[in-house]
């Protein structure tokens, strides 16, 4: 390093770079950082259109970017991109979901998990000991592990109808699991998934307020007064509570 | 070692409505009164970014948090109770201004038949109407006795209405004119009328128009923004504690209000109380409070469980039937309702307020003819628009896939093409339903947590199927012949789903300190200078939202604290 400055600058070829990262791995290259570094460098952007702004929310906090995967792929058949408009994965559910997972509901902070732990009635309600980020761990591993089990594959590399499959499985409980219900999973995934959709988009999902839009759910509106009466259905554009701390 | 503080005229255990009621009428007469609440101070700039379904409907940002304080649930003796780990069936509040804070404002007055219950049941149709093990007892007062105090609440509150066809007599019409009628309303009530029923908009306390109340508070009136139940009002015109009672007791200089104040204890020597034990949860400090008078102002698992732990008055036993704290536990029946899907018409769900809508009596109460009936009592049937939103409402036409695109298109397509008209049932209190101290599980100051033994009987199932076919025959009448949902089956209790926040009882008045805790003064029969507020102190939950009837009682109360405090001390009754 201390003489680079002495050294005339050489366009960095890739071959160069990997050996230099001690990252030449022969022909067999694994996923995750490594891989990255082999794609094809991108053709040079139009001076034209101007890079759409980065979204610095899509980042994961909690997921590891294979249960993201799985994560984004069951999201999307919870709620799938159709002639409506777009789905869960456009939306930015799965980064909802991270997002949640980490602070203070992946932690079940604000709920009572002191011991002792009985299994009881299913009337009174969950009583594991396991946080929400433990059930999304073991439930997503569970389902990768059912898809390979049964159709040779991981669950985001399965084609739609096998992966309804599979959620429809974890939904009727026809899979048992050790430390949890399967339905107690999937039922944990359908709601965030709604949530994600749904809820501001301060929180990561609900991309755009597209999932409003399609409902025709106003948002963040100050008042109805005008409308509360009216016969008609009265569409209007969305407003966010971003959009509320402009004023 | 607790730290003793100075003697106070009047302690006052959690500052919701119970509690602001209280301070405001007593502090007016010169009292001097320290309210101890276990939360934090609020204030209407709280909720400028109110607009939030995540962060307040479904993470509960107003609630008890759960981790420190919940209560244990068994559906009947003979199993293990276990904590309510997470909300679900219903939602308890903290922090200043209480329950009070993240209501609705549906303000009904109970029924003149509430109150004499038994009485009205034998009368109409023997003894033997009474099943067996149903407890319930006439209430030790009147509606026409209560009715002043009714009134009072009202013109505090600013409760917008109009006068109830079926229900008790009125000193006075509502202060204010009700609220706007939505196209949904109007359907209702066109459809009721046509079967000669008698709709009438509901009691509202969002304000349907700008209002000054008789203790000089000025309000703004309601936006119909559709952000109500669970959430705190922006602009102050959903009534509630911190808008209304506490700003007028606070204004004579006589009211100190201790936030983060948790009370464990009531100190009494012998049947005499001296005043309240609490730990400020900021630093983990003990205090004695000392003070003339005891006011347990708090939400109902709480009345009942700080004199449980107390030691004051007698426990409830229901292998006797004997003993009086914690008896009488009784809920609602939200089962019983229809659901309406139109394909040709659309509304603006997404507007709405708490209580925004039209209701019906015909079927509350012993409005209607019981001689056939296996169950006694009803349920007040109605159709609300208090702002559907998003995340909450996913409402989709029976056989409809939960997930997938088909649910999708549906969940969207519906939104804003349903109506749901619902019953309020009454719960009947039973000698097998109760609350008692848990005997495993503690809260964060290893105090024991309240345990609720409950569960739904056949007279609720009897009149969740009755008023689902009421209901479905008022949608009928609305124009949803062809999609339809008809919730006639009532399962077992389950703590799971959210249903109402209508806990009712453990403390009840009553004519007799046999068969109650308080007096009809809520003074308690067991020490004379304890008197207990809220709806603790139901003998039974009616067809209604109870915080109408809870406000009368609370300013009874404080005309009996009054009274008390200019007596020489004694029994009020």
């Amino acid at each position: 390093m201390a003489d680079s400055n002495n050294v005339k600058e050489q366009p960095v070829s890739r071959r160069n770079f990997l050996k230099n990262s001690g990252l030449v791995l022969g022909s067999l290259v694994v996923g995750g950082v490594a891989g990255s570094l082999l794609r094809k460098p991108e053709p040079p952007a139009q001076p034209a259109a101007p890079p759409p702004a980065a979204d610095y929310n899509q980042a994961l906090m909690f997921f590891t970017p294979e249960q993201f995967k799985v994560v984004d792929a069951a999201c999307e058949r919870i709620y799938p991109e159709d002639e409506l408009g777009p789905g869960a994965k456009a939306l930015g559910a799965a980064y909802f979901i991270d997002h949640q997972l980490a602070g203070d509901w992946g932690f079940n902070a604000r709920e009572y998990m002191q011991a002792p732990f009985f299994p009881g009635e299913i009337t009174q309600g969950y009583q594991g000991r396991l946080k929400r980020r433990e059930i999304f761990d073991i439930g997503l591993q569970e389902m990768n592990n059912y898809s390979n089990s049964t159709h040779g594959k991981r669950f985001y590399e399965l084609p739609p109808e096998q992966q309804d499959a599979v959620l429809k499985a974890f939904e009727t409980d026809e899979l048992k699991l050790t430390t949890i219900s399967a339905s107690t999973f999937f039922n944990m995934l359908r709601a965030s998934t709604i949530e994600g959709v749904y809820a501001d988009p301060l929180y990561g999902g609900n991309k755009n307020m597209d999932g409003w839009k399609m409902k025709n759910f106003p948002g963040n509106q100050m008042a109805y007064t005008q409308l509360i009466d009216k016969p008609e259905f009265v569409k209007m554009a969305p407003l966010s509570l971003r959009d509320h701390q402009q004023h | 070692m607790a730290k003793k503080l100075p003697k106070v005229d009047v302690v006052i255990v959690g500052v919701g409505w119970g509690g602001g009621i209280i301070a405001s009428e007593l502090t007016k007469q010169g009292l001097t009164v320290v309210g101890l609440e276990r939360g934090k101070e609020r204030k209407t700039e709280d909720y400028f970014m109110v607009h939030d379904e995540l962060r307040y409907a479904l993470r509960y940002e107003m609630m008890q948090d759960l981790s420190k304080e919940t209560i244990t649930f068994r559906s009947k003796m003979n199993i293990r109770a276990l904590p309510m780990r997470s909300y679900g069936s219903f939602l308890i509040g903290t922090g200043l201004g209480g329950a009070g804070i993240h209501w609705n404002g549906q303000t009904f007055r109970f029924l003149p038949y509430d109150f004499e219950i038994r009485s009205k049941t034998i009368e109409r149709y023997g003894a033997k109407k009474i099943p067996e093990g149903m407890t319930i007892q006439d209430w030790g007062i009147t509606y026409d006795q209560l009715e002043p105090y009714f009134d009072k609440f009202e013109k505090m509150a600013g409760i917008a209405g109009e006068e109830n066809p079926l229900g008790g007599k009125r000193s006075s019409p509502y202060p204010i004119p009700p609220m706007r009628t939505t196209p949904s309303m109007k359907m209702f009530a066109d459809a009721a009328k046509k079967k000669n029923l008698h709709p009438y908009i509901l009691p509202s306390a969002n304000l349907s128009q700008a209002y000054t109340n008789p203790d000089g508070v000025a309000r703004a009136a309601c936006q119909y923004c559709g952000f109500c139940e669970r959430f705190g009002c922006e602009y102050g015109a959903k009534a509630d504690p911190v808008v209304t009672v506490i700003p007028v007791a606070k204004k004579t200089g006589k009211f100190e209000i201790r936030t983060h104040s948790h009370v464990r204890r009531i100190l009494h020597t012998g049947n005499k109380a001296t005043g309240v034990l609490y730990t400020d949860v900021t630093t983990g400090e003990e205090f004695e409070q000392p003070a003339d008078i005891v006011v347990m102002t708090s939400y109902v698992f709480n009345n009942a469980r700080i004199l449980l732990m107390s030691k004051l008055g007698k426990p409830y036993d229901p292998a006797t039937g004997k003993g009086v704290i914690g008896k009488n536990y009784a809920y609602q029946v939200m089962r019983g309702g229809a659901v309406g899907f139109f394909d040709d018409k659309e509304f603006n769900n997404f507007a709405g307020a708490g209580s925004l809508g039209m209701c019906l009596d015909d079927y509350n109460g012993d409005n209607f003819d019981h001689s056939d009936l296996k169950f006694i009592h009803g349920a007040n049937i109605a159709v609300t628009q208090t702002g559907f939103r998003p995340i909450g409402t996913n409402k989709v036409p029976p056989g409809t896939p939960s997930w997938g695109k088909d649910f999708k298109a549906a969940s969207i397509k519906y939104t804003n093409r349903f109506i749901s008209v619902g019953a309020q049932g009454a719960s009947m209190p039973f000698r097998q339903h109760f609350l008692d101290l848990d005997p495993t599980y503690k809260d964060a100051f290893g105090d024991p947590l309240m345990r609720i033994t409950y569960d739904f009987v056949d007279q609720d199932r009897e009149l969740a199927a009755f008023c689902a076919d009421k209901c479905a025959e008022i949608v009928k009448e609305m124009g949803a012949n062809e999609k339809l949902e008809i919730n006639r089956k009532l399962g077992p209790y389950d703590i799971t789903p959210y249903q109402s926040t209508h806990n009712t009882g453990g403390v009840i008045m009553g004519a007799s300190p046999e068969t109650s805790a308080v007096n009809n003064y809520l003074q308690m029969w067991d020490a004379e200078n304890v008197f207990v507020v809220g709806a603790s102190a139901f003998a039974h939950n009616s067809g209604y939202n109870p915080t109408g009837t809870m406000g009368a009682l609370s300013y009874r109360a404080a005309e009996g604290i009054l009274k008390y405090r200019k007596s020489a001390g004694g029994m009020l009754v």
